[in-house]
């Protein structure tokens, strides 16, 4: 039943931002927004209508379906702890890599589209982050590889088990810290990004979609709960054991969780860093990625 | 007549035709298309043959000349390469003709820009053709002076002139040290035909010596860092389709005498497996940044040729690691990314430079910050423009990502199985590559972006219409070729079969190929589904929106009250300072005006300038310091006839003398 992995992809993806906020809240000392909010929000957004910068020349209306059309088919290469991902090869993480770049590109484009200064900030950071964000993924991807011999994301994440982490836990962990590292400046969350702030000139994704409204707001917003779960699933599945126990499925949802706590955690706890750190944050993703690569060769 | 020699004919026909008939612009170019078309035409058939079959295809002729045969051969690697030779060739003119238009006063000579543009392409065939040192060397030569005239088109600009020079020569610098290597070569065998080199009866050492001669030779030419300094003045200096012609296609003859010396010095070592890797992840890193820091659109596409070429290199170098090490799987996937990206980069490089110029043409300049909001002014170009931007940041679903993703996966493939000691250079490729893409598409979100969204920036982009059909149809084959590739990658993949083949036995591809063939099979599906789903959401965008209000309001200004005035906007500067700042160490990108200072800051006006820095802090001052020890030798030459005849004379009898004594 390799559909089944799509299908709860895109049914509970915009969960996953809920326990984040959740758990932000209860840390904050507030009761939070329920659960579904995040449905509510989309389908208050598809009824309604729409307004276009008059400045723009049609990418703002390109954008959304784009980033969504590559974000969709993202969720049929990423395996969700034990069940395998609908279509996996052998390289398809560099496919699930260039279609996120796709959908950033696109993304970007439509916010130069509308002309204004702030929207033009926000797309020339995330150009920037996302640039050093790619040899970290790359390299900590190349590490798995390494370990398990193959090159798929399916037959990577699935093929770890206990006796990896009984010969390579520091890599292992290396790599984990690296993906996080990856994971919270991808989707645009503290330390990199704050998802709520109020100041247009600090933000990065936020303010790339200030001129969105509507349907294709809900499409972004889509996007943004697709691609925070899919980044996720990727670490979680690499903590979860290899077989097909329904066990390690419920394993695998509550080790979503606890990603989402740990978010809800590092945001509540910690200020985003100033936008000359990130570089530094990210560089060092890497340098984890790599060293993790260089463990398993002199091993 | 042999098919082969009608290749070389033809072109050379209607160029000197052109020449002929030189009076009339429109006939001049005319002759020219018809003399390349021709050649496209007779060229069918044997570059099918020989890139299906695998046979080549020879023709002996005698020569009086000394030192071997006239020999021309077609084997599948000269087929490859000559298919974007003659594919775009008479594409770029089809182009080129309209656009010349513009140059229409009396001081400007199109006959001869077509007989050399014609030159170039007869060049470029005779060099694919030749087997033998010498009509090779010629060949080379023919194909590095042509261009020459060609950037000269515009000689009453000093720029044009500069250019020009610098491109002589480093070109000639370059071709020095081939016609070095080809006569040390020769010295292995009895003549300078190719067939009778005899590479393994050298010593290892002076392969490697020699491979470096040919390295470095052909490098100039393809614009590896550090010898790439002539591209980013040639190719904006240049008419846009001769740019185009140059980068897309030119450049990669710098390719095919990389893997041309490899296979006369005897097949790959992993040592320069590791070189092409090394140099391509420099090229490709500094290309992609020294293309942010730029201002002129044809420069910073001319920089993102080095980008390209420092990709091939990596595909190139993984391949040859692959091989050396005897990885059929890796040295297959390596090798046909990297030539399939050669194929690629000439489409996509010829449209975005056939794009420049009909900006040039319609907005009078190339600076990207006069200009803006031309999306809505030239949409044609524009969407060509953007397809031609996704394609070279290796985005799916375009061709770029199909190589780009074939060395990837060599690569990652190579990293599991390979030793410690050797497998460095495969991790390198992989970190390389992905920080390449990342900031390929920082650049060009930059170049698209601040070119056609937004408002105009000036009245040049204010005024701006779209080119005539015969300047954007050319690009939109090429648009249609580059989405093509992307979506039947597997029957594309065939294409470099056969040249693969020429450096592994046959019987070793076959399984690495079928597993290509496999991924690329899902890929283009999966690139299929993404434009499939796209639509699909864009429809249920209309639907849904179908009864409700759609309003055109101001962009989000956060209460400013003239958002939308031009100058308030981003420019391309201000969107590659986070990188250019970064990277300063680099770069030294020189910042001029003023810098808002105090409290309250009054006038502020910035301005950033980032000169090539190679050729700022290590050419300039090398070619200074030569030319400043050679004016001490001035004092020999003053225009005196006299006393050069002296001169003559005086040599003339010292070596009689010298002859006499029995010293020479």
């Amino acid at each position: 039943m390799s559909l089944t992995a799509v299908i709860l992809s895109l049914l509970l993806s915009p969960l996953l931002l809920s326990v984040i906020n959740r758990s932000k809240a209860l840390l904050a000392g507030r009761r939070g927004a329920p659960m579904l909010q995040p449905y509510f929000d989309l389908v208050r957004l598809l009824k309604k209508g729409v307004v276009y910068s008059n400045v723009s020349a049609g990418l703002v209306q390109l954008a959304p379906v784009c980033n969504l059309a590559a974000l969709m088919l993202c969720t049929l290469l990423v395996p969700l702890g034990p069940l395998p991902a609908l279509i996996h090869f052998q390289g398809d993480f560099i496919l699930l890599a260039y279609l996120m770049g796709l959908g950033r590109f696109v993304t970007m484009l439509g916010a130069l589209d509308t002309g204004s200064s702030f929207e033009g900030m926000g797309a020339s950071r995330e150009a920037f982050f996302a640039a050093l964000a790619e040899p970290a993924f790359f390299l900590a991807m190349a590490g798995l590889a390494k370990m398990t011999g193959s090159q798929s994301l399916t037959g990577m994440l699935q093929t770890i088990s206990m006796d990896h982490w009984q010969h390579n836990a520091p890599s292992l962990l290396l790599i984990l810290v690296a993906l996080f590292l990856v994971f919270l400046a991808e989707n645009a969350r503290i330390p990199v990004d704050d998802p709520t702030t109020h100041l247009e000139l600090t933000m990065i994704h936020e303010v790339m979609i200030l001129d969105h409204s509507g349907p294709d707001l809900a499409m972004i917003e889509y996007g943004v709960a697709l691609k925070i779960w899919l980044m996720a699933a990727i670490a979680a599945s690499i903590l979860v054991p290899s077989g097909t126990n329904p066990l390690w499925l419920a394993l695998f949802l509550v080790l979503m969780a606890v990603i989402g706590v740990l978010v809800g955690l590092v945001e509540s706890s910690m200020a985003r860093l100033r936008l000359i750190r990130v570089p530094q944050l990210l560089i060092g993703a890497g340098v984890f990625a790599g060293l993790a690569l260089f463990l398993e060769f002199v091993q | 007549m042999s098919p082969l020699l009608w290749l070389i004919f033809l072109p050379l026909a209607g160029g000197l035709i052109a020449v002929i008939d030189g009076r009339s612009r429109t006939r001049s170019a005319l002759w020219a298309q018809a003399g390349l078309f021709g050649c496209l035409v007779a060229a069918c058939r044997p570059v099918f043959f020989v890139l299906s079959t695998g046979t080549p295809l020879v023709l002996h002729l005698p020569w009086s000349m000394a030192e071997g045969n006239f020999q021309l051969m077609l084997d599948p690697l000269s087929a490859f390469f000559l298919l974007p030779v003659v594919i775009l060739g008479p594409l770029f003119a089809l182009y080129g003709a309209p656009y010349m238009r513009h140059y229409s006063d009396g001081g400007y000579r199109h006959g001869v820009h077509w007989f050399f543009y014609n030159l170039l392409a007869v060049g470029m065939i005779l060099v694919l053709l030749a087997r033998n040192g010498l009509l090779f060397m010629l060949a080379w030569e023919v194909m590095s002076l042509a261009p020459f005239f060609l950037v000269l088109f515009h000689d009453r600009e000093k720029k044009a002139r500069f250019a020009a020079w610098v491109y002589l020569v480093a070109g000639h610098l370059g071709g020095v040290l081939l016609l070095l290597f080809f006569l040390l070569l020769g010295t292995s065998g009895h003549s300078l035909d190719f067939s009778t080199f005899q590479p393994l009866s050298l010593s290892p050492a002076f392969r490697h010596l020699l491979f470096g001669l040919a390295f470095v030779g052909f490098g100039v030419k393809a614009g590896i860092l550090p010898v790439h300094v002539w591209l980013p003045e040639a190719h904006p200096a240049a008419p846009s389709h001769v740019s185009a012609y140059m980068s897309g296609v030119m450049i990669k003859m710098g390719i095919y005498g990389i893997l041309r010396a490899v296979l006369l010095l005897g097949g790959p070592v992993y040592s320069w497996g590791m070189i092409l890797v090394v140099t391509g992840v420099v090229s490709g890193i500094l290309g992609v940044l020294f293309a942010l820091a730029q201002h002129d659109l044809k420069r910073l596409l001319a920089y993102h040729s080095v980008e390209n070429i420092g990709i091939i290199l990596l595909g190139l170098g993984v391949g040859m690691i692959g091989i050396s090490q005897g990885r059929p799987l890796v040295a297959v996937f390596g090798l046909a990314g990297g030539l399939l990206h050669v194929l690629n980069h000439s489409l996509f490089k010829g449209m975005l430079f056939l794009g420049a110029g009909s900006i040039q043409h319609q907005c009078a300049t190339l600076e990207i910050d006069e200009l803006g909001g031309l999306k809505r002014r030239m949409p044609k170009t524009a969407f060509c423009f953007l397809v031609g931007s996704a394609a070279i940041c290796g985005l799916p679903p375009l061709n770029g990502f199909i190589s780009e993703f074939l060395i990837y996966s060599g690569a990652v493939h190579g990293q599991t199985i390979l030793s410690a000691a050797t497998v460095w250079p495969l991790l390198l490729t992989l970190a390389g590559l992905a920080l390449i893409g990342g900031l390929a598409a920082a650049c060009f979100v930059k170049a698209y972006g601040i070119i056609f969204l937004g408002s105009p920036r000036s009245s040049h982009a204010e005024d701006a219409g779209e080119t005539g059909a015969s300047m954007y149809l050319p690009m939109g084959l090429l648009a249609v070729a580059c989405i093509g590739i992307g979506l039947a990658a597997p029957l594309f993949l065939q294409l470099v079969r056969k040249p693969v083949g020429v450096f592994l036995p046959t019987f070793v591809t076959l399984l690495p190929f079928a597993d290509a063939a496999y991924q690329l099979r899902i890929i283009s599906l999966v690139g299929a589904g993404v434009i499939l789903l796209g639509l699909g959401f864009a429809l249920l965008r209309a639907l849904l929106l179908r009864n409700r209000p759609i309003r055109r309001e101001a962009t989000w200004g956060c209460g400013y009250q003239y958002p939308n005035a031009a100058r308030m906007q981003y420019t391309a500067s201000s969107f590659a300072r986070p990188i250019t700042l970064f990277f300063d160490a680099i770069l030294r990108s020189r910042v001029t005006g003023n810098v808002p200072e105090g409290l309250v800051p009054t006038r502020i006006g910035v301005e950033t300038d980032t000169p090539d820095p190679l050729t700022r802090f290590c050419f300039t001052p090398l070619f200074v310091g030569i030319s400043g020890f050679l004016g001490l030798l001035r004092w020999m030459q003053h225009g005196r006839v006299q006393l050069y005849i002296l001169y003559i004379v005086t040599t003339l009898f010292l070596l009689l003398a010298a002859l006499a004594e029995g010293w020479l």
